[in-house]
């Protein structure tokens, strides 16, 4: 099976993922270039947007430079890097989630519904689970998170796996329906009777992730890492992860080969859903303790610009994770003492998304070494919403 | 059980009624605008998924221009310029340089919400101005028919002009040239190209009009229907556009009816409210996006998309 796999990835143009470069010396001097063209793709989008977004900031009349300092003083020095480091465990397990689906050429935009869900059923079930020693509630709620947000995918999968329904607009739907089931259960049935505010009851902190010694940091960042590792190990060393990789590079050839197609998109969704409810158990379960109504992190929004930079490469998405959750732990406080709405972040992602495209086109001109997306990927939306055997698709159109 | 009986008498009282179709009409607007712009650009082979980016632009700045210039015109001219504004990023990212149409998409949907909800910030800080309700135009006659007369046929007269829009607009897809060459554009853009007319100049058009009329959507959300600009207030409106476009499958009228249908989805809170009926407020919000999943599930086999969207086109390039 394994061999026949192998040989699917060969034909799909999988395995020979970097071409030969022209103008390549010896074969370290190659490498050597390769990681300095890899170096510069994915580092060069960041400091523009960086240096636009300080642009922007002198327009609004602030000062640039005390924001970015204001960010490094919040966001890194004096012990606010631990804040820093907590908030990456959830964008981590966020970004592994899209990893998994994006190496399958699905897109699953429906992270807010699936994390928010995640979270409010945390704080439904915790209650109920006080008696428990602690590790044990831990692992429950993880699992519920879990499963809230697999199945919270499972819409989606379906019919992109029997319809081929287009995935971008189903899973938009679909968190748009979980934000307002999340709020309903916050606001009705886990709320806490004895606050005023509309908010479920608050976690004790002994059923909380516990802290790694000698640090505030909880245990949840250490799981999204080890999550991160197994992913890679999983995506580039299991016959899972070249079964996804080959139905992500050529569909045809993944069923040709026998691959169960079907089963692997639900699959590949189901994960990606449960990864998301593992982000929001780690963040409910390690700082926050309690959902309000109406909030939303809007987690993954963010994190989807540095999925691409790294390539789809769970390691590779590790820095970058880090580097945002610096960025954001640190400007929400720089945003206010500047007087800003804290969604100024919102416009520096998009600055990164917008140039990383520019630079894609200048390296696809200078040929800067692969695309960050893949071609499947870019084509997920040409199919129409619903793609239809292809003698009717074109008769209809005769017919017209 | 009398509460219940008291309520079902009050579904159909006038009040109900009006709130229900004159309030679909009224929220159904913003989207209709903005679909008939996807619709446009979708035909040319554009997928535009900064609809929502947009929108906000179109929304923002037609509130600034409602409020400081007095004039709801002013208003709709400055939102249908915001719109083009995220509209020419996509213009000259996606259809000149041939950059990918859905990760620019979402930039300039995270880029519209955060540049707007900064500015609103910046601008009032933590204070949400009111507009006044622009005038209306009754439509003689037809605004003496009796219960929902006064109430439907009295609308601001760009809600006339956008359905006379929609109107021309078959017109155009059907029996001009332009419209020719947008089909073109997304059916086929070789043979447009053969023909001797410019793939990427007829895009460039089509996505500028979607831009205008998404911010002109955006525009009359924020000075027509809410009457106040508040951050990220399309709440989604953008993608559902989206959806009803291509439901549609590129027909204008389509598009209006299935806007205003949407629309009645999203006013049946205010409705229920004057009914006494106490639904959250949450529920009902969801309601048009179980729609959009129910109808994909029903009619999604129909739907249709030209089969250049969202390729680049690149002349010469197989």
């Amino acid at each position: 099976m394994t061999e026949s796999l192998s040989l699917a990835a060969e034909a799909a143009g999988v395995l020979d993922a970097q071409p030969d470069r022209p103008g390549g010396g010896s074969p370290r001097s190659r490498r050597v270039n390769a990681l300095r063209d890899a170096m510069m793709r994915s580092l060069v989008p960041v400091l523009l947007a960086l240096v636009a977004g300080g642009v922007l900031l002198l327009v609004l009349g602030d000062n640039p430079f005390a924001f970015y300092g204001n960010i490094w003083q919040y966001g890194i020095s004096q012990g606010s890097w631990e804040d820093s480091a907590m908030r990456a465990a959830p964008l981590l397990l966020i970004a592994v989630g899209l990893i998994v689906v994006f190496r399958a050429n699905i897109w699953n935009l429906g992270y807010d519904g699936q994390f928010l869900l995640g979270a409010a059923l945390i704080t439904g079930v915790a209650p109920h689970l006080e008696r428990l020693p602690n590790a044990l509630s831990l692992v429950i709620l993880f699992a519920v998170a879990m499963a809230a947000g697999g199945a919270w995918t499972i819409i989606p999968a379906l019919l992109k796996a029997r319809y081929q329904t287009n995935e971008i607009i189903t899973t938009l739907m679909m968190s748009f329906i979980g934000i307002g089931v999340a709020n309903i259960l916050v606001k009705g049935p886990f709320q806490d009777p004895t606050v005023n505010i509309p908010q479920t009851r608050v976690i004790p902190f002994d059923h909380m992730l516990p802290p790694i010694p000698g640090t505030r940091i909880h245990a949840g960042v250490l799981v999204a890492l080890g999550v991160a590792l197994l992913a890679h190990y999983v995506l580039t060393r299991t016959s899972f992860g070249l079964r996804l990789h080959v139905l992500g590079a050529n569909p045809r050839a993944a069923a040709h080969m026998g691959v169960d197609v079907r089963g692997l998109i639900v699959r590949a969704f189901l994960i990606s859903g449960a990864l998301v409810g593992a982000a929001a158990a780690a963040d409910i379960l390690g700082v926050w303790g309690y959902v309000r109504a109406n909030w939303n992190p809007a987690y993954g929004d963010t994190v989807i610009p540095f999925v691409f930079l790294a390539r789809l490469n769970p390691l590779a998405v590790i820095p970058f994770i880090i580097f945002f959750a610096v960025l954001s732990t640190g400007g929400d406080l720089a945003a206010a003492q500047a007087n800003l709405s804290t969604d100024f972040l919102l416009v520096l992602v998009a600055l990164i998304l917008l140039f990383m495209t520019v630079i894609e086109f200048l390296g696809r001109r200078r040929d800067l070494g692969g695309s960050y997306l893949t071609p499947g990927l870019r084509a997920a939306l040409r199919q129409p919403l619903v793609r239809r055997r292809a003698g009717a698709a074109s008769s209809n159109e005769a017919s017209r | 059980m009398t509460g219940i009986l008291a309520a079902s008498s009050g579904i159909f009282s006038k009040a109900v009624l009006t709130s229900l179709v004159a309030g679909g009409i009224v929220a159904g607007l913003p989207l209709m605008f903005t679909a008939l712009g996807e619709t446009i650009s979708e035909r040319a082979g554009v997928l535009n998924l900064g609809l929502e980016g947009m929108m906000l632009l179109g929304a923002y700045l037609g509130f600034i221009g409602a409020y400081y210039g007095h004039s709801s015109w002013l208003g709709f001219a400055l939102g249908a310029v915001g719109g083009m504004l995220g509209a020419s990023l996509m213009v000259s990212l996606c259809v000149w340089l041939g950059l990918d149409q859905i990760v620019v998409g979402i930039a300039i949907t995270l880029a519209g919400e955060g540049i707007t909800s900064v500015l609103q910030g910046a601008e009032f800080g933590s204070t949400y101005p009111r507009l006044g309700s622009p005038s209306a135009v009754a439509i003689p006659l037809l605004d003496k028919i009796p219960v929902l007369g006064a109430s439907v046929f009295t609308q601001p007269l760009l809600a006339y002009l956008g359905i006379a829009f929609a109107g021309a607009l078959v017109w155009v897809f059907r029996r001009t040239n332009v419209g020719l060459n947008l089909r073109a554009a997304g059916e086929k853009p070789e043979a447009l190209d053969a023909a001797g007319i410019s793939v990427l100049a007829t895009r460039s058009w089509a996505v500028l009009s979607t831009g205008a009329l998404a911010g002109l959507g955006g525009a009359y959300l924020s000075i027509v229907a809410a009457g106040v600009f508040t951050p990220f207030m399309t709440q989604g409106q953008g993608y559902m556009a989206i959806v009803i476009a291509m439901l549609c499958r590129g027909r204008p009228l389509w598009v209006v009816v299935g806007s205003i249908l949407f629309g009645i989805s999203l006013s049946i809170t205010t409705a229920l409210q004057i009914a006494g009926i106490n639904i959250s407020n949450d529920l009902v919000q969801m309601l048009p996006f179980i729609a959009i999943i129910v109808s994909l599930m029903a009619f999604g086999r129909r739907s249709y998309l030209p089969p250049a969207l969202c390729i680049p086109y690149v002349r010469g390039a197989r």
